[in-house]
């Protein structure tokens, strides 16, 4: 049994997948140096060819990477700040995500984009704690957004074996996180939930970094209700069958989301479950950053942009009671 | 244009310098939350282009931006109240180390994109000229920018529009971990020149060189004759980011470090005062600085309630992120 780490995790799935295929490489700022935690050892093992440090040229090498993927490379690129996806939302919203469909199936493009904290990092101000996941669910670019080392390795290694281009976001407040690894590691399919703990009262669904607040309120709320905690893992594509099987047993649904609520994730899911006719017990509820937040440097501002457990909490019991 | 006198660039050597130092130790203690970028090392530059500007001239500056800021005379103990998230900071505590902004010193912002600063720049500067006001627009930017796309379209649009707008790129060596000679494939002049924008290099560790050049890029731009780009060889002398520490990589030799250290912009400024004439500015930026951190430590911390405040002009306060919460 060992612990693995959150960063890790993804350093290793980054190390299996050059191992087992050629055509992967990586491309990012200071990569050598493994800044961002996730390439450490990576370049003096396979080489400054395939692990690239490239200059300050994020548009570029974007679209670079797409470029080496047309001619049989599965280029991963890595962002050192989330907020630079909207810097090369051209280059994934427009052009990798767009060509296989208006090749008429003749391109793919296996790119696979990861951005390691992601989120609030505490005291980096506006420009550095977006979290901007719901652009690319909704843009339809395969997104996902791991919990645990587990999935980080499992989705990063089944998103460099895609092949379409895949944002994997890796929150800030995952990063750190250990776990005990029992089983051998294994890809993860993207698309596929996961229940971290089952409940017949209400569903929690959470993603990345919350869903530890969400297992820390279900567990504080255990004598009185219980909470079934539902990671989608993947955004898009989303699970809905398997949110489908849990609000059906459960008749009641909350929704915690790091993103901004006008037009967030947290209003897709609700309003899928509303639309798919699902009889709810009570109102549906969510827990979101905002409308249109913009996060403040000052901590306490901060803190307060983003949803939490406390808020998580109330929302659960608010729909608890309202029978 | 007059003449800064050696007190005056060393003055605000030390005031950068201190300030810096105080930062450093503030975000030892916590008291500023994130960390800082820090710009020891590179005084001279945004010294010796901010005095070559006039009060009413701007500028626009990076995540490396204390000195910028300073230079062009924001308060110190404003600006340290920024960094520890008050009320009474530049910003109100809503933009930190990397947006220390203060507008009525034009001051336009630093900004934590890189590059994203020279385009910001470039539309001052076109008001500029549209308003027929004189000002010229100064943009601080580091060698790693030089590789934004951004900027190259910016000094298409400069030189072809003649801006009033002085491209300042403080060339330390590195983009983080990135030596320049890995980053930049021919020259920050050449890049400059591609577009027909008068470029020069500068020793960026000496105030005096780097003013006489700002000063002669300025006054042409003022007169009509269009942007300038000013390459000024520097260093940083800690790391990148104040995390670095921990991170604990590996990028520059001690020798390196010692041989840019031996040419410290403090000192050689010093150098130039009269025997002696350092102590007393030096003891001045202490008690100034002494009083910027009881003033930025006493002020109020924002209230979380109004987190948003400020994002809409018309102060439109957005719903809160759950209905639990009554909208305020
Ligand atoms: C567009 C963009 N890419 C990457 C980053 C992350 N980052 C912040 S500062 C920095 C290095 C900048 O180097 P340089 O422009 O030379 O300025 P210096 O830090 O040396 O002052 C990087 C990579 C960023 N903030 N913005």
């Amino acid at each position: 049994m060992t612990k693995l780490s959150y960063a890790k995790a993804l350093n290793r799935a980054l190390a299996d997948e050059l191992t087992r295929d050629e055509a992967v490489c990586v491309f990012g700022e200071d990569l050598g140096a493994g800044l961002s935690g996730l390439t450490p050892g990576l370049r003096d093992r396979f080489g400054a060819e395939r692990v690239v440090d490239t200059p300050l040229s994020e548009q570029a090498f974007s679209s670079l990477a797409l470029g080496a993927a047309l001619a049989g490379m599965r280029p991963v690129v890595e962002f050192q700040i989330p907020s630079l996806l909207f810097l090369v939302f051209e280059q994934i919203a427009n052009q990798a995500h767009k060509i296989s469909l208006m090749t008429g199936g003749q391109i793919t493009a296996p790119v696979t984009f990861v951005v390691p904290g992601s989120g609030s990092r505490e005291g980096w101000a506006g420009q550095h704690s977006d979290h901007p996941y719901s652009l690319f669910a909704h843009v339809g670019v395969k997104t996902l957004l791991p919990a645990t080392p587990a999935d980080a390795y499992g989705l990063l290694v089944s998103a460099i074996r895609d092949p379409d281009p895949v944002v994997l976001f890796a929150p800030a407040g995952a990063m750190g996180v250990r776990e005990d690894v029992t089983t051998e590691l294994a890809p993860v399919p993207i698309g596929s939930a996961r229940v971290h703990r089952a409940g017949t009262d209400v569903t929690v669904v959470a993603a990345g970094h919350l869903v530890y607040e969400a297992l820390a309120v279900a567990e504080e709320l255990a004598p009185e209700v219980s909470v079934e905690v539902f990671d989608p893992r993947t955004l898009y594509p989303f699970d809905f069958a398997a949110l489908n099987d849990s609000v059906g047993r459960t008749g009641r649904l909350v929704v915690v989301d790091d993103s901004n609520r006008m037009c967030g994730l947290a209003a897709e899911v609700i309003a899928s479950v509303v639309e798919l006719g699902m009889p709810l017990r009570a109102a549906p509820r969510r827990v979101t950053r905002p409308d249109g937040a913009v996060l403040p440097f000052a901590i306490g501002l901060d803190r307060a942009v983003q949803p939490g457990r406390e808020q998580l909490r109330t929302a659960v019991l608010a729909t608890m009671a309202r029978h | 244009m007059t003449q800064p006198s050696p007190a005056a660039l060393y003055r605000s050597m030390r005031l950068i310098r201190s300030f810096e130092e105080q930062a450093l130790a503030l975000v030892r203690s916590g008291e500023i939350v994130g960390g800082t970028h820090p710009y020891i090392g590179q005084e001279a530059v945004a010294v010796g282009v901010c005095a070559a500007l006039d009060p009413g001239d701007q500028l626009t500056s990076t995540h490396r931006g204390h000195g910028h800021v300073l230079a062009k005379g924001a308060e110190p103990r404003r600006m340290l109240a920024e960094l520890t998230g008050r009320e009474t900071g530049l910003n109100r505590g809503r933009g930190g180390s990397m947006h220390a902004a203060d507008l009525a010193l034009g001051i336009l912002g630093a900004n934590g994109m890189v590059g994203a600063g020279a385009p910001i720049a470039a539309g001052a500067a076109w008001a500029a000229l549209r308003q027929g006001s004189g000002r010229v627009v100064a943009s601080f930017f580091g060698d790693g920018a030089l590789n934004q796309g951004v900027l190259l379209e910016t000094l298409n649009l400069a030189g072809l529009w003649q801006l009033p707008v002085l491209f300042v790129c403080e060339n330390n060596g590195y983009a983080t971990t990135l030596s320049v000679q890995a980053g930049v494939a021919g020259s920050a002049l050449g890049r400059a020149a591609a577009f027909g924008i008068p470029a020069e290099q500068v020793d960026g560790m000496d105030a005096v060189a780097v003013h006489a050049a700002a000063a002669r890029a300025v006054s042409r731009a003022r007169a009509g004759g269009g942007p300038s780009f000013l390459e000024c060889r520097t260093y940083r002398f800690e790391g990148h980011h104040t995390m670095e520490r921990r991170v604990r990589v590996r990028y520059r030799s001690a020798e390196e470090i010692d041989s840019w250290r031996s040419r410290d912009p403090l000192e050689s400024g010093a150098a130039l005062l009269a025997p002696g004439e350092h102590v007393a500015i030096d003891q001045e930026i202490t008690e100034l600085m002494a009083e910027a951190v009881e003033f930025a430590l006493a002020g109020p911390h924002p209230d979380p309630a109004r987190a948003l405040a400020y994002l809409y002009a018309d102060g439109l306060l957005p719903r809160p992120g759950h209905p639990v919460e009554v909208a305020r």
